[in-house]
């Protein structure tokens, strides 16, 4: 291996541990915010590149039946809940974002003619089509067991995986897509060539976690998600309505989710479950953070992309072994190293 | 009341004693899970097939295994002892179908396998007396490939395959093609179906400088090394297996899979066949009525294993129907014995020609050497 190779590859992983990282952040935010294990992060990732795909290839992406459908769930049961209450102003609020919004949606794919617009478009209204379905997912599955353990959580959690995976099949077929590159610029530097998708995954990681760090550090709802995942409880006293808190991340991490899937689809074909393995990469990363610190699992994203960049090229037959055996030396080590307070109990 | 009563009971004892008369085929088929794009043209295929063989019902019992062999055994042992089936389908890929040779064996029924592998016929013993297999065997098409290779100059090879069973069975037999054919093999390497990067492998590949790169992958996740060799700047000649003979692996490969050399059965090139060849016709009959059904350009070579194992039974079951009553141990012996006589029978993908000892039957006119010019599938000669 020459040195031109190494740089390559290393090029590789750090774009790969780019997106882990990203999905890493999600993970964590999910976890501390609401204690669930979110596995369904990963079908973000194939549920924004393969909508964005339907769009191009001028069809209807499945997804808007799920966000049409979702939205009439939630309203049903909310206006349920609100009539019981008497609380007659919240009406209008449910009805606008589960039946007017997925219905403005539905509007501008069948009027509006997605398949011809410019790309930046395209991937906005796919965001607008994907990302709303995450705060829906933790209306209808999570939020009536909010209070429940971790390990039912985790399970309500695989229970989605598998439904997101399935309806994944219904809506985009078991064969794969790609999408076309944001930028077709190469620029040359020293010896090695970087393209501009590269830089654009780069980037808008960068600008992300940047973006996320201001959201946590200055705004009055990065603060009270803060709070949230520090003492549940005691931000509900503080007037922090968990409910919120636990849709917002939610949101947050679907946001993360179906860009990071529009980011890769063009280096690689995304599938209806291509989402899982690459979650479970940001998984990983997310552990070695010890699901709780941002910083540690973006540089544990790095680690996982790098090593998994090099072991495909030494020992390509074993890369997914040698990555997720990364996992134990962490846990052993986290294990040795850190005080373990167990919250259950 | 009591004789409306009776009436029911009697209408229901005849609705009983004819649905035993049916000729039940129970089938398991990979239609979710990482087979899916190979399972669901195959379950697709069945909604095609005779309802009536030699004026007998014929019923289709089509379960869905998630491409798991686990449940590929679990529908196996529940055709066979709820449904009283008397021929098993099935399964799309070779893992499923090897771990169903066991119970059909045990419960004296015959299978047709719609999965490559030639293990899953071999060796011929007791249990794989039972056991049919339509597709063409891995070592039939390495060979087409290695010959291919041989006869174009090509001096040394380099091998990129799935990380699972299917890119291992084809490493062994084109590393036993290769050497038979004096093709020196320089790298070989791994990738999973979900990688969203194979840099590392493809520069392993390139800098062994080889003249020509096999890539052993089924479905679009096949055209990732090649896409990948491009944008490196690879020059030598790229050859794939039939595994990616489905309109889906252009759609995704674009200009990137362009001059790429592939073994294929007929029916994926069926309208550029010569008239003189006695496949055109049958693989042509298959092509139509698919599309009729489900859309022009949705067929692909998948669907045709199944349609070919639909055409096997229907020459057994007349030849079977003289012998036995449907529903029958003697049946199920029959119908076996029947399948092993089919002589030149033409399906979609080739002529069968089965003996004691060959329950494939395919002889060189089961592959053709294809070629992807101008974003379609060229026959070349």
């Amino acid at each position: 291996m020459d040195l031109q190779m190494a740089l390559l590859l290393g090029q590789d992983g750090i774009t790969n541990g780019a997106i882990y990282a990203l999905l890493s952040l999600a993970l964590v935010l999910v976890f501390t915010v609401t204690r669930v294990i979110f596995i369904p992060q990963g079908e973000f990732v194939a549920y924004g590149a393969l909508t964005l795909a339907s769009f191009q290839a001028g069809k209807t992406p499945g997804t808007l039946w799920l966000l049409l459908g979702a939205g009439v769930a939630i309203a049903m049961i909310d206006l349920t809940v609100a009539g019981r209450g008497r609380a007659r102003r919240r009406v209008a609020k449910i009805l606008l974002w589960n039946i007017v919004y997925p219905a403005a949606i539905a509007a501008l794919i069948f009027l509006g003619k997605p398949g011809a617009w410019p790309l930046a478009a395209q991937v906005l209204l796919s965001l607008a089509l994907v990302v709303p379905l995450g705060p829906m997912i933790y209306r209808l599955a999570f939020q009536p067991a909010a209070e429940a353990s971790v390990l039912v959580l985790l399970i309500i959690s695989v229970a989605v995986h598998l439904a997101l995976v399935g309806l994944g099949l219904l809506f985009f077929g078991a064969e794969g897509s790609r999408t076309p590159r944001f930028s077709d610029a190469v620029f040359q530097v020293g010896s090695i060539t970087v393209s501009g998708q590269t830089l654009w995954v780069l980037g808008s990681s960068l600008v992300l976690i940047g973006g996320l760090y201001q959201f946590f550090g200055r705004t009055i709802y990065g603060k009270a998600l803060r709070a949230t995942a520090i003492n549940r409880t005691g931000a509900r006293l503080m007037g922090i309505p968990t409910v919120m808190a636990g849709k917002l991340s939610f949101l947050l991490s679907a946001l993360i989710g179906a860009f990071s899937g529009i980011l890769i689809a063009p280096f690689t074909t995304i599938y209806y479950d291509t989402g899982f393995i690459i979650g479970l990469k940001g998984f990983v990363a997310a552990i070695i953070g010890g699901l709780a610190s941002y910083p540690a699992a973006a540089a544990g994203a790095l680690l996982v992309g790098l090593l998994e960049a090099y072991s495909s090229f030494w020992a390509s037959a074993f890369k997914e072994v040698i990555v997720f055996t990364l996992i134990i030396p962490v846990l052993v080590w986290r294990s040795l190293t850190t005080h373990h307070v167990d919250e259950e109990e | 009341m009591k004789r409306k009563l009776l009436l029911v009971v009697l209408a229901s004892c005849a609705a009983v004693s004819l649905a035993w008369a049916d000729i039940n085929i129970g089938v398991t088929v990979s239609a979710t899970g990482p087979a899916a794009s190979l399972g669901i043209p195959e379950q697709n295929t069945f909604a095609l097939m005779p309802t009536r063989i030699a004026g007998q019902k014929i019923n289709y019992i089509v379960l869905d295994d998630a491409s798991d062999t686990t449940k590929a055994v679990t529908n196996t042992k529940k055709l066979i002892s709820e449904d009283k089936v008397d021929a098993i389908i099935g399964s799309t890929i070779t893992p499923n179908s090897l771990a169903m040779v066991d119970v059909v064996a045990e419960a004296e029924t015959p299978m047709i396998a719609m999965a490559a592998s030639a293990k899953i016929i071999e060796p011929m013993d007791a249990k794989h007396r039972w056991v049919f297999k339509t597709p063409q065997n891995d070592a039939q098409m390495a060979i087409a490939i290695a010959e291919h290779m041989s006869r174009a100059g090509i001096k040394s090879a380099a091998f990129i395959g799935f990380a699972d069973a299917y890119g291992e069975g084809w490493w062994a037999e084109f590393n036993k093609a290769a050497e038979a054919n004096k093709i020196k093999i320089v790298a070989n390497e791994r990738y999973n179906r979900s990688d969203q990067s194979v840099t590392g492998q493809v520069l392993k590949l390139m800098s062994a400088n080889p003249d020509a790169v096999l890539i052993a992958g089924s479905g679009t996740p096949a055209a990732t090394p090649a896409v990948a060799l491009k944008e490196r700047g690879y020059k030598g000649t790229i050859y794939q297996t039939h595994g990616i003979a489905n309109n889906d692996f252009l759609r995704v490969g674009g200009k990137d899979v362009e001059g790429t050399w592939l073994p294929a059965g007929p029916v994926l090139v069926a309208a550029q066949l010569p008239d003189s060849n006695p496949l055109k016709k049958s693989a042509l009959e298959y092509i139509s009525k698919y599309e009729a059904k489900y859309g022009a350009g949705s067929v692909s070579t998948f669907g045709a294993h199944a349609w070919d194992a639909g055409l096997l039974l229907a020459h057994a079951v007349p030849i079977a129907l003289k012998k036995a009553k449907p529903g029958t141990k003697e049946f199920r012996a029959a119908l076996r014995d029947a399948l092993e006589t089919t002589k030149e029978l033409h399906g979609a993908h080739g002529v069968f020609n089965m003996t004691a000892s060959d329950h494939l039957g395919f002889d060189k006119r089961a592959a053709v050497m294809v070629r992807i010019e101008n974003g379609k599938w060229k026959l070349m000669r």
